[in-house]
């Protein structure tokens, strides 16, 4: 319980970033300020110094106040970085939650109608999941990635057009990379529930096949994906960081925590709190989750040996 | 066995043909896109865009460009990367995939003997404060975004802390191989075997725990009690044997994950110029012949990994073994 509590507490005040930029930092922090200055102690700040580094070169961002303006200090556009963390955890959460929920369903679709119906659609739907299960994660979602972002004008598919900087696209592609970690035991699941009595006699009062899916089958495999939905988001949620750590995530004007931890990397060593401070929000998003994944699994499931990870 | 390993063979070689085709699809017969703009790199001049299509026989049909396609790849290995001077992608994958070797060799080690360690001592003191606080400390290794602790970790070694007696023996990022100056290889890998075998021990360690409470309950465990072993025996012999059948599964195919491009983001924090660090590189400059080998590189290593650890399998345990 203790892992949802903090996981909903992450999740509101990341929700609550528009607030915290406006009217606490006061500040927009996805316009770069490289020649603004703040007030500090009383005393006006340049909010990016010029010449900070050895030879008189470079430039280094305001470091943590730790008052209500730059808390966390400046990226080296002299934005704010708590403004910007926050705002990083409503795109990751999002990305995060939206491509596990879309994962879940899309796998739960292609296990009831292949363990269903079995055959052939169950050959070729479960050669695709192995073939894009062959892929190592990360390759997979660079490849697709790589694509997406190098097609011009964004990706249009019939009446859908999405933007190339739209943030459905880490979301789509991330849930679809795992997409055969929750197909692979759901489908198990149908295929045995299937032979159960309850379904035979279902059949024998004459059940059509929709009736039977939705019905008796449904009900008895969806607990197996309410299981896993708490880990996958976790897993989805690191995934979403290291693509966009990569810079084949999320892409800017939009921030999330992957992409401000690269910005910090730079300042890694005169500004740490740049990079440290998504990666703490990251890890505790991710503790939570796992923490109250674990305990969905023990109240639900005892002895489910499925387990997911990155 | 020997059909059993046939066909395994054959299902592989359908696979990795299906990889080469679907990288292929993707990246050079996706609709309305010029592929010859996408393989001369960013910003290309029009003459090496020129260059490109008359190299890749852009004018040609679809399968006749595949052939060409493998061919380079494979067979004169001769495919060059236009975003990046003319690099030769072949051998430069051959030269960077011994650094990734190292690697994740001794991030291999380090993760087995640090999950096997926490396991036992987990099951030992089962019921004590010991077991829920190393299993909370697992579950924050696998919190962690890998590269994320890799940058805590350079910032303590290499900044920070850098100056104090636990650290001065650190040395600057990067790499030296193996065959150079062994005693400066291991130096320069440590930091980064940690980092990399942080979220592999806190995983495996819960899964090894999991599995020996299970065992625990078998009756031939309750048989060797009765006999009188001696308990560690009991549970070294008994319980952490049979609980290593799952471990070894896993532990085949994340190694083979790992090697086939999975230490991309560790390679990339410690600057180490691995197979990941190539693929890194060749997606901020979206080079694309680069990015398209190394991803046939590491989809080829995981399959070939996956049907040797299904082969060695099938032979310790007949269970498993179709007939």
């Amino acid at each position: 319980m203790g892992g949802l509590i903090l996981f909903l507490v992450i999740v509101v005040i990341s929700f609550l970033a528009p607030f915290y930029s406006s009217h606490i930092a006061n500040t927009d922090p996805f316009v770069s300020n490289i020649s603004g200055t703040t007030v500090v102690d009383g005393k006006t700040v340049d909010v990016v110094q010029q010449g900070g580094g050895g030879l008189g070169l470079g430039e280094t961002p305001i470091g943590p106040t730790w008052h209500s303006n730059y808390f966390l200090g400046a990226d080296n556009q002299g934005r704010d970085v708590a403004a910007r963390v926050l705002y990083g955890g409503r795109a990751s959460l999002l990305i995060g939650v939206g491509s596990a929920l879309i994962c879940c369903l899309l796998a739960l679709a292609f296990a009831l109608l292949a363990g269903f119906f079995r055959g052939w659609l169950d050959t070729i739907v479960s050669r695709v999941m192995d073939l894009i299960w062959a892929f190592p994660v990360y390759l997979l979602a660079i490849t697709i990635a790589t694509v997406l972002l190098t097609t011009p004008g964004g990706v249009k598919l019939w009446f859908i057009h999405i933007q190339a900087t739209s943030l459905w696209i880490p979301t789509l592609i991330i849930a679809l990379i795992y997409v055969p970690y929750v197909y692979r035991p759901v489908r198990g699941q149908v295929l045995a529930t299937r032979e159960k009595e309850y379904v035979e006699a279902s059949i024998s009062q004459g059940a059509s096949s929709l009736r039977l899916m939705f019905g008796e089958i449904l009900p008895n495999v969806v607990s197996t994906v309410i299981v896993m939905f708490p880990l996958m988001i976790a897993t989805t949620v690191l995934t979403e960081a290291a693509l966009s750590f990569l810079s084949i995530g999320v892409q800017p004007p939009n921030a999330s925590w992957g992409t401000i931890i690269q910005d910090g990397q730079g300042l890694l060593y005169s500004r740490p709190w740049v990079a440290i401070a998504p990666g703490i929000m990251i890890v505790l998003t991710v503790l939570s989750l796992n923490v109250f994944g674990d305990g969905v699994r023990d109240a639900l499931d005892p002895r489910a040996k499925v387990r997911v990870r990155e | 066995m020997v059909a059993f390993i046939i066909r395994r063979l054959l299902g592989l070689v359908v696979v990795l043909f299906t990889i080469t085709v679907v990288v292929f699809v993707l990246f050079f017969a996706t609709p309305g896109v010029d592929p010859s703009s996408r393989l001369a790199g960013r910003n290309p001049s029009p003459e090496t865009v020129a260059a490109v299509k008359h190299e890749f026989g852009l004018d040609r049909p679809l399968p006749v460009r595949y052939a060409l396609m493998m061919k380079r790849l494979f067979i004169s290995r001769d495919l060059v990367s236009y975003g990046n001077q003319a690099l030769e992608v072949v051998p430069a994958i051959l030269s960077a995939a011994p650094v990734t070797f190292s690697l994740v060799i001794g991030a291999a080690v380090l993760w087995v003997i640090g999950a096997i360690a926490m396991g036992i001592l987990a099951v030992t003191f089962k019921g004590s404060f010991v077991d829920p606080l190393l299993m909370i400390l697992a579950l924050i290794g696998i919190s962690m975004p890998v590269f994320w602790l890799g940058e805590v970790l350079n910032l303590i070694t290499q900044d920070r802390l850098h100056d104090t007696f636990f650290f001065r023996w650190v040395p600057p990022l990067g790499y030296v191989p193996f065959t150079q100056d062994p005693w400066q290889w291991f130096l320069h890998l440590i930091i980064p075997w940690i980092t990399l075998s942080i979220l592999y021990i806190g995983f495996y360690a819960r899964v090894l725990r999991a599995n020996m409470l299970d065992i625990q309950n078998e009756d031939y465990v309750r048989t060797a009690k009765a006999k009188g072993l001696p308990p560690q025996q009991v549970l070294v012999r008994h319980v952490l044997r049979n609980s290593m059948i799952t471990f070894v599964s896993l532990f085949g195919l994340d190694l083979g994950v790992l090697i086939g491009g999975g230490a991309l983001l560790t390679e990339v924090v410690f600057n180490l110029p691995g197979v990941g660090r190539l693929t890194y590189n060749a997606l901020t400059a979206l080079d694309l012949p680069v990015i398209m080998a190394t991803v046939i590189y590491g989809a080829f290593f995981i399959s070939i990994l996956s049907a040797v650890v299904d082969i060695l399998y099938a032979r310790l345990d007949p269970r498993i073994r179709p007939t």
